[in-house]
């Protein structure tokens, strides 16, 4: 090695230590909030032909949609032109700011990237929605039109919504946004009934519906990719054993637990087919993989540190993130053989509850950041350059991120109103709202079901 | 050996008897402590150099005691050059008295060795089980439950943050519980003990409860080198899930951070 190369490798080492003490990083910046690329979205009020009491839950539902997703800015309803197209038919190429040329929409004050705008009808007994999405830059209407989609439902609000919802989904796919959120629900624990028992709700905290009725202490869900099965671990049968439970049914699904005084901390594969897990059956807590039942289980790591929390990677099933000492607990990776070990965190404080990003390049988890004992905050961190972001702030313990199927939301558990509570927030930290206010409620999970 | 299974045969039956016959009779009082062995035994040259030794008393008494009732082994014998009773019992003087707590009905064989060959004799203790009805037993143990001479008797292990190392207090107090694990499994011979392992509420949830079930396996492998079986300690972590303080402060972070003793089942 020339001297050269050692200065350059030198500066190159100070940079990346540098750049870590600052907790900043461009790619993860530009990961969280894509603030630079976000589109301004100017959504009209929709009319029904007729009276159609049902307008206002559509509108307010496709509006919170749009919000909600955090793809885009959307333009303030005051600037708008007091006309507004409801068909394709109705744009021109040109306008004197009437409302019904696209430039009366791309220019000042309204400054939207794309028009959301549409009509509804009732068609022989059922609501139609006419829903387009166009670009508001091209002169020529026919080259802006990027979504025209009819959308059916029953008449009444629970119709009007969920042609709202579909709609809203649609224009979100159109910005790249994957795996709407639309029927995903949120599995967490709950001691409202007297005992901590797993519970689900539908992800905007609605639904609250109690799975198991142990009548013991059940912690720790994980949510089968499919949203079908919910393994946990609890002590139903005294010591710390896993259990499953078909989400639907809420029966108990068989899984067999090895001999040991704990089996605890599952994680399904990407595939749904196999659970690794935590298991003290050689002494000290290690990581295990086994068959969804339980069957063929072997052993993964033979480190002599207290391992959980084995977390796979959607997009690369044998890779594998853990929870370990020694020494604090740290957040490591390892192939899914038990080889390669490394440390993700950087030894600081305590990490835990990694949870994987759908694209499999980012994770979320909760660091202490070498601040107080427990002090717990919700990080995401990109797991090629190790640069991380910070989404709370001191408010409470904030542990167990995990994502929703939209990979733009996430929720957590805060103690930042005393009691543990759900909370879903987005990826930059913004639009943070309760979801549970009944008893303590912890450990949340998202499933696509 | 045949002749002890054979023997047995016939107390066997008496004792099925007994029990069927409702064993109403007041368990038999048992002996007052047997006195210590004499001090001197026959000098073994004063035995006749070629005779055979001579077994002139082998005896149980009494022959019949309920579970958890001790007996009394009793023995004369004379011209051996060793004396041995099995069961464990091993090589004893040639005149002497041994009490016994039979689990079950046992049949003790005792062997006097002589120049001329071994002398054997046999003995039976029957030993009867209660009904599960019978009277209650108010003296059995009259020190207390299980529960409740686990809850008095045992004193909980402190542990420092993030470690399941057995700390110096931790291992005085272990050394005492190892004691009083030894009464109380001899008062209930049929118990077992569950090691607990608690955290304080710092650290991941997950974590702790890895953390917890090191430090009751700690507890458990000191509590086993101070000889208690490990067949009569379960460990079980519950990591931070059952407190027993709550707040903030480092005095009931140390209170969380311990093994605790339960009553088995």
């Amino acid at each position: 090695m020339t001297p050269k190369r050692k200065i350059s490798l030198l500066l190159a080492v100070t940079a990346a230590l540098s750049g870590a003490a600052l907790l900043l990083g461009q790619d993860i910046r530009d990961f969280i909030t894509k603030n630079a690329g976000k589109p301004a979205l100017a959504v009209v009020e929709f009319r029904g032909s007729g009276s159609q009491p049902q307008m206002a839950a559509f509108n307010s539902t496709l509006f919170s949609d749009l919000e909600n997703s955090g793809l885009f800015e959307l333009r303030p309803r005051s600037s708008y032109p007091l006309d507004n197209p409801q068909r394709p038919e109705d744009l021109r190429p040109a306008d004197n700011n009437q409302g019904f040329a696209l430039a009366d929409w791309a220019g000042a004050p309204v400054n939207a990237s794309h028009l959301v705008f549409g009509y509804t009808a009732a068609q022989n007994g059922v609501l139609a929605v006419y829903g387009y999405l166009d670009e508001t830059r091209p002169s020529n209407p026919q080259a802006a039109q990027l979504l025209g989609q009819r959308y059916v439902g029953t008449l009444d609000d629970a119709g009007a919504i969920r042609a709202a919802h579909q709609y809203a989904a649609d224009i979100i796919s159109k910005f790249g946004g994957s795996g709407s959120l639309l029927g995903s629900r949120i599995y967490f624990v709950s001691d409202r009934s007297g005992s901590s028992e797993i519970w689900a709700m539908d992800w905007d905290g609605t639904n609250q519906t109690q799975l198991t009725t142990l009548k013991s202490t059940s912690i720790m869900p994980a949510i089968s990719p499919d949203g079908s099965r919910i393994a946990f671990t609890t002590f139903a049968k005294g010591t710390p054993g896993i259990m499953i439970v078909d989400t639907e049914t809420k029966r108990v699904v068989p899984f067999y637990n090895q001999q040991a005084s704990m089996n605890a901390t599952p994680g399904f594969t990407p595939d749904g087919k196999q659970i690794f897990y935590s298991s003290t059956a050689s002494g000290t807590a290690q990581i295990y993989a086994a068959q969804v039942n339980g069957q063929d289980f072997r052993r993964i790591s033979h480190r002599e540190a207290i391992e959980v929390e084995p977390k796979i990677n959607p997009k690369n099933p044998s890779m594998m993130l853990f929870v370990a000492g020694p020494g604090h607990q740290q957040i490591y990776q390892m192939s899914t053989e038990g080889i390669g070990v490394e440390r993700v965190t950087n030894g600081e404080g305590e990490a835990s509850n990694p949870a994987w990003h759908p694209d499999g390049q980012h994770l979320a988890f909760s660091w202490t950041s070498g601040i107080a004992k427990g002090d717990f905050n919700v990080f995401v961190m990109d797991i090629g350059s190790r640069q991380y972001v910070q989404l709370t702030h001191g408010e409470g313990r904030n542990e167990n991120p995990t994502w929703g199927p939209d990979g733009r939301h996430l929720v957590f558990a805060s103690t930042r109103t005393g009691k543990s509570q759900i909370y879903t927030m987005l990826a930059d930290g913004s639009q943070v709202k309760q979801l549970t206010t009944q008893g303590v409620n912890r450990f949340p999970v998202w499933g696509v079901k | 050996m045949n002749m002890p299974t054979r023997s047995l045969l016939p107390t066997l039956g008496l004792a099925m008897l007994l029990f069927a016959a409702g064993c109403s009779k007041k368990a038999p009082i048992p002996p007052p402590p047997p006195a210590p062995a004499p001090a001197s035994q026959a000098p073994a040259s004063s035995a006749p150099a070629a005779g055979r030794a001579t077994i002139s008393e082998f005896s149980v008494e009494p022959s019949s005691v309920e579970r958890g009732q001790s007996a009394i082994l009793r023995w004369t014998v004379t011209g051996a050059t060793d004396v041995v009773i099995d069961h464990g019992i091993g090589t004893v003087p040639a005149t002497g008295t041994r009490s016994l707590v039979p689990a079950e009905t046992t049949t003790y064989t005792i062997t006097a060795n002589s120049a001329a060959g071994p002398a054997t004799r046999t003995a039976t203790v029957t030993v009867t089980t209660p009904q599960p009805p019978a009277q209650p037993r108010p003296a059995a143990n009259p020190r207390g439950t299980l529960e409740s001479r686990v809850l008095s008797d045992l004193k909980d292990a402190y542990f420092d943050y993030d470690s399941n190392n057995i700390r110096d207090d931790a291992r005085a107090a272990l050394q005492a519980d190892a004691d009083a694990l030894k009464k109380i499994f001899a008062d209930f011979p049929a118990a077992t003990v569950a090691l607990e392992g608690h955290c304080d509420e710092r650290g991941s949830a997950e974590y702790n409860l890895g953390l917890g079930d090191r430090r009751a396996s700690s507890a458990r492998d000191f509590l086993v080198s101070q000889g208690i079986p490990a067949d009569k300690l379960k460990t079980i972590s519950y990591g931070k899930e059952r407190p027993t303080c709550t707040d903030a402060t480092e005095d009931c972070y140390q209170k969380n951070r311990r093994a605790h003793f339960a009553a088995g089942q």
